[in-house]
């Protein structure tokens, strides 16, 4: 008896070494960004203050931080949207003609550094006088957005029998009304993933917009670092922005949390 | 299960190529024609300041960017930040997935807990682990002192620069691998380790001969998968020093971004991505050789 419950302690404090360092920087990062720069700066560090909402007031009056929020989300959703259009009947071909060599095709876009398409992009974009326009912005992050949905649909749709579309085409569907109606209506789960995971690495992306957007389409990543090369650090307006701008990724993985695992491991676990 | 006869409308006839054909010229256009025209200026000594037209000079920027000792130190830096920062995931990330592969309760919540360092922004996460590293307000140093440890410069010194950006790409990613290697385990059957146990097996010989060698596909797969991202390692590394100080922590993707949008050396910048996409493709391609090897 007093062995169970030696052991169950134990084990509580293992998983404890599990969570607390990876919760560490997110707790330090709210925490401090409830603290007025004297007590940021305090030696040694402070666990004890006064909270104060005046670094989230900075960001938000002074920063135009909303603005970058938009963008964000604008830049985020469109490039979801049109890469949904595009990848879901690219996965359901993949998936059901075997295409093999099309995933893998698609998949290397996932796996090429950024940088190898930016420089071309910044060349071309700008002769177009595309440079800071949600275009660019928009058709760059797409190309983060759409291998992960092909990714991730091309499995799903593999799970879905497929006696779901011949009993439809039987009764005299055509196979496109079919993956319409029948095969999209149940995929879902496969869709939620997707999209959470391809908005969240838009969300993230840093590279492409400081490279493609100035002030207008300026996204949030790059204000937040913008914030950070100024002389003197702010820190608590900056704490406060990387709480911001995390805060939407981290609600969306909390409420599609199983999704979120499923989507993150898959592909990896024999695919 | 493959469609045998396609029949009725063109649409339906050709369903296989129509469905995916946006999607493929989208990324031809987006990703195949960038990456050609980024060889092809490999081979030219554009330079986007000079204000004089590209020439072609065929292997003249490759041989003046292998004489440049600052790119043979960010190759190997390359390297080394990935050779430590992926090394140590993997076993961490190993020991977590043994440790969460049972039931107990809270089990969802440890889960969730681990999934929030993948959705953070790189950027943010990086400014805010320069918080912990700063000398002299840093949590960082504080802990040393506490116990009686010298201070350090973390990101500040040439000396400890790659290792402290590679704690922030361990603590990133190590869930990663973790949770990885947990749904790999949590699909094994338990037959060999019930007869295992019959037989009076160690935990020790049971991790050894039966865990290890049926999580090595999901392993190896991951393991590659993470050795591609750290390669390509950007975001935090330019967000927390630049490439600094001095060059200390400049890997391929770094110095080729500041090649391109920075000094606009196109020609030479395109030589420095021609060997990271190289080393990508060439780890990209064990992967699918290993997913054959092993599925067959």
């Amino acid at each position: 008896m007093r062995a169970a419950l030696i052991r169950k302690i134990l084990f509580f404090l293992v998983i404890l070494a599990i969570v607390v360092p990876v919760l560490f920087p997110f707790l330090w990062m709210l925490t401090s960004s409830f603290k007025t720069q004297v007590d940021i700066v305090a030696w040694p560090p402070r666990l004890v203050f006064s909270p104060t909402l005046q670094n989230y007031e900075r960001v938000f009056r002074e920063q135009n931080f909303l603005k970058y929020f938009t963008n964000s989300s604008i830049i985020g959703i469109s490039a979801v949207s049109l890469s949904l259009l595009m990848g879901l009947p690219a996965a359901y071909s993949i998936a059901r003609y075997k295409q093999k060599r099309l995933s893998m095709f698609i998949l290397i876009a996932r796996l090429m550094p950024g940088i190898s398409f930016l420089m071309p992009w910044y060349i071309i974009f700008s002769r177009l006088k595309l440079m800071d326009s949600y275009i660019a912005l928009i058709l760059s992050h797409m190309l983060i957005t759409l291998p992960i949905i092909v990714w991730i649909m091309s499995s799903y749709f593999e799970t879905i029998p497929i006696e779901m579309e011949e009993s439809a085409m039987v009764d005299g569907a055509t196979r496109q009304r079919a993956f319409l109606s029948v095969v999209l209506p149940i995929a879902g789960p496969g869709i939620v993933t997707s999209v959470t995971l391809a908005f969240i690495f838009s969300w993230n992306n840093f590279m492409f917009s400081q490279v493609l957007s100035m002030e207008r389409t300026r996204t949030l990543p790059i204000a937040i670092y913008n914030f950070v090369s100024y002389a003197e650090v702010d820190w608590g307006a900056v704490m406060a922005a990387a709480v911001a701008i995390m805060a939407p990724a981290i609600i969306l993985t909390m409420i599609f949390q199983k999704y979120v695992v499923k989507g993150l491991t898959m592909g990896a676990v024999k695919g | 299960m493959a469609i045998k006869r396609p029949k009725g409308s063109f649409l339906e006839k050709n369903l296989h190529i129509i469905f995916p054909l946006p999607a493929v010229v989208f990324v031809i256009v987006m990703m195949l024609f960038p990456v050609l025209y980024t060889l092809f200026l490999s081979f030219t000594n554009w330079n986007l300041t000079s204000g004089m037209p590209l020439s072609i000079v065929f292997l003249k920027s490759y041989q003046k960017v292998l004489r440049e000792p600052r790119f043979i130190a960010a190759l190997g830096r390359t390297f080394s930040f990935t050779a430590l920062a992926v090394a140590v995931e993997t076993i961490l990330g190993m020991i977590v997935a043994l440790i969460l592969n049972r039931e107990f309760r809270g089990k969802g919540f440890t889960k969730l807990i681990m999934l929030l360092p993948l959705v953070s922004t790189p950027v943010a996460i990086g400014i805010v682990f320069n918080l912990f590293y700063d000398p002299t307000i840093g949590l960082a140093n504080f802990v040393l002192t506490r116990f009686g440890l010298p201070r350090q410069a973390w990101t500040g010194s040439a000396a400890t620069v790659i290792p402290s950006l590679a704690i922030v790409d361990i603590w990133q990613w190590t869930p990663m691998i973790a949770l990885i290697l947990l749904s790999g385990l949590a699909s094994l059957s338990s037959e060999p380790y019930e007869s295992a146990r019959v037989d009076g097996a160690s935990e020790w010989q049971i991790f050894w001969r039966i865990t290890l060698p049926m999580v090595t596909p999901t392993l190896l797969t991951a393991l590659i998968l993470r050795t591609i991202d750290a390669l390509k390692t950007f975001d935090i590394i330019y967000a927390m020093t630049g490439g600094g100080p001095g060059y200390a922590s400049e890997t391929l993707n770094v110095m080729a971004f500041k090649y391109s949008f920075e000094y606009f050396r196109m020609g030479q910048a395109s030589v420095i991505l021609v060997f990271l996409f190289m080393l990508v493709l060439f780890m990209s391609l064990l992967i699918v050789r290993m997913r054959k090897s092993l599925e067959l």
